[in-house]
């Protein structure tokens, strides 16, 4: 365990409801939240380790490769990347090199692993390449080489544990998808006693920064979900009993969304999320988001406005400064009640 | 209990899978048609078994903390999800075996890291997996590979007993904690068997005394199947 978790049991918790008013919690108090019949939902995306250095071979050049995007998922070959040059992440994201330049064809030696650049996309950043050699040898690899993408704001590097959550489970995504570091065992079984209902998806998150303005104004990418039949039925279930859907991340509203149907069903199975879910955006399954503390700008901040006005985020926004609340991946929650004036 | 059940759509992973009991367990869970995942230190060894199962061979040291995630990411990787995880690997600490008094510090420590603390972080890296398992109706377990040492006071049997209790001993806590998830935890005697580990320990034992690793294997995936739901549900394949 890093710094970054070591205030984890201090965490506070800013719960938003829907008629505007703003309660101050200690975070461990989420147990206590919620409904018999209300359906909890998380993903349990394991976070891989998905920074990679190595050497851009035609130039002799250093690179970080970070990988963004599944181009298939579960194939370990190909994937959308993002390509940094020399410096590492206590350089903030925004002032690093960029990479050397990159052509189709190049190759990447990246530890035991070879990638070999497909297509330059349309930023000089952003790559599509796939990892030469047999699969099992590529995970293997991906496994034992990479890095956890690092954050310039974190005192010590992130090991990996540091990048799951508690009820990780499937190794799919590019950065940890942070919300659910507010839930632990605890919390799940208080719930379960109380006869809230826990279920998971997995949502392969990527990029929540790129340090240029211009490519994070495209996130998140396009991202790979995969729904279980059973979280599908507790989603129709509570929608049937007229319970709340409380997502915990902004990854579970874009998969749930993504999935959804009309009439608030979700269609079970592997589709591709797409684009970015903001103001004006119609949701039919979510009824409350649990997330950290963003930034105006940030899609995650956007994606709050599918919640709540911009009068109501404001509000929520200066009682979180008030109290001092901590605003990164490892730092406290906000949950925000869907309101009627944000539809 | 019928002998020859069927374990089709079920997915295992075995640590210590190339020697002994673990490799026992390796090739009976794959013979009933479990999709199977292996650990082990040795990628010759590792290697050799994966060709001969055709299950699914990890290289790694479940006694180093930094194995422990790449080890739990190729495991879900190649299973998809995990139904049950079998902590078969053990270490004996020092051998010959010691007294505790002539026990090293390190011998110990390696005993307790490869014994108690691997299989906690293990299980705690694969635990979302199996609760997730849980959840959909497929039932999970964790089966922790336990011996009479773990109770009775052996003398030189310090670091190995010492670890195999404080093993024991969590899987009962884990057990009763791991109701609210449904995910069972069970500690198993495989009883005194014709291994490498027991000839390490005992070079002069009559193998003829012991038990055969394989009748050990059946008694735990037995006891592996009665923890687990009987009806398997509908198992979609991984795409």
């Amino acid at each position: 365990m890093t710094a970054a978790f070591s205030e984890r049991p201090f965490a506070k918790l800013l719960v938003a409801d829907a008629e505007g008013r703003v309660r101050h919690l200690p975070r461990a108090a989420l147990g206590s939240l919620f409904e018999p019949g209300d359906l909890v939902v998380a993903n349990d995306a394991a976070t891989l380790p998905a920074s990679h250095r190595g050497i851009h071979e035609p130039s002799g050049g250093d690179i970080e490769l970070r990988l963004a995007g599944w181009v298939s998922l579960h194939d370990p070959a190909r994937f959308i990347a993002l390509a940094f040059g020399a410096g590492d992440h206590r350089l903030r994201t925004e002032d690093r090199l960029p990479p050397p330049l990159i052509s189709p064809g190049d190759r990447l030696v990246l530890g035991p692993l070879v990638a070999v650049v497909e297509h330059t996309l349309d930023h000089p950043r952003l790559v599509r390449i796939h990892f030469t050699g047999a699969p099992a040898d590529v995970v293997r690899g991906l496994a034992r080489h990479g890095r956890p993408i690092q954050y310039a704001h974190a005192s010590e590097p992130l090991a990996i544990w540091d990048t799951w959550t508690r009820f990780a489970a499937a190794p799919i995504a590019f950065e940890p998808p942070s919300a659910g570091f507010a839930l632990d065992w605890r919390t799940l079984a208080a719930w379960g006693g109380r006869g809230v209902r826990f279920a998971t998806l997995s949502h392969a998150a990527g990029l929540s920064s790129t340090g240029d303005a211009e490519l994070d104004r495209r996130l998140p990418l396009d991202e790979f979900y995969d729904i279980q039949e059973c979280c599908a039925s507790a989603v129709f279930e509570a929608k049937r009993e007229g319970r709340r859907v409380v997502a915990i991340g902004t990854t579970v509203v874009r998969a749930l969304e993504a999935a959804a149907s009309a009439d608030g069903a979700v269609r079970p199975g592997v589709a591709i999320a797409r684009g970015r879910i903001e103001s004006g955006a119609r949701l039919r399954v979510v009824d409350a988001l649990l997330t950290g503390v963003h930034q105006p700008g940030e899609s995650h901040f956007e994606l709050m406005k599918a919640f709540a006005n911009d009068d109501r985020l404001a509000r929520i926004d200066a009682a979180a400064e008030e109290r001092g609340y901590r605003g990164h991946e490892f730092g406290d929650s906000v949950l925000i009640e869907r309101g009627g004036e944000a539809m | 209990m019928s002998h020859d059940f069927s374990l089709k759509g079920r997915r295992v992973a075995v640590t210590g899978g190339t020697s002994g009991l673990g490799l026992a367990l390796v090739r009976l869970l794959s013979r009933r048609g479990a999709a199977v995942a292996f650990v082990a230190r040795t990628a010759a060894a590792v290697e050799r078994v994966a060709r001969e199962t055709g299950a699914c061979g990890v290289v790694g040291d479940i006694g180093r903390k930094e194995d422990i995630h790449p080890i739990a990411i190729e495991i879900m990787w190649n299973l998809g999800r995990l139904d049950a995880l079998i902590n078969n690997a053990s270490s004996l600490g020092p051998t010959p075996l010691a007294l505790l008094g002539d026990t090293e510090c390190e011998d110990l420590e390696e005993a307790l890291a490869v014994n108690l603390v691997g299989p906690f972080r293990l299980t705690k890296a694969l635990y979302g997996a199996l609760a997730a398992s849980a959840r959909e109706g497929r039932g999970a377990a964790v089966v922790n590979v336990s011996s009479d040492a773990a109770i009775n006071a052996y003398p030189g049997w310090g670091a190995y007993g010492a670890s195999k209790a404080a093993l024991r001993h969590m899987t009962a806590i884990w057990a009763e904690e791991a109701k609210a998830e449904r995910v069972a935890f069970l500690s198993v005697d495989p009883g005194d068997m014709d291994t490498p580990l027991h000839a390490l320990a005992i070079p002069d034992a009559d193998p003829a005394e012991l038990k055969q690793p394989d009748d050990a294997a059946r008694e735990i995936v037995a006891s592996l199947v009665d923890a687990l739901p009987i009806a398997t549900p509908a198992l979609s394949s991984r795409p």
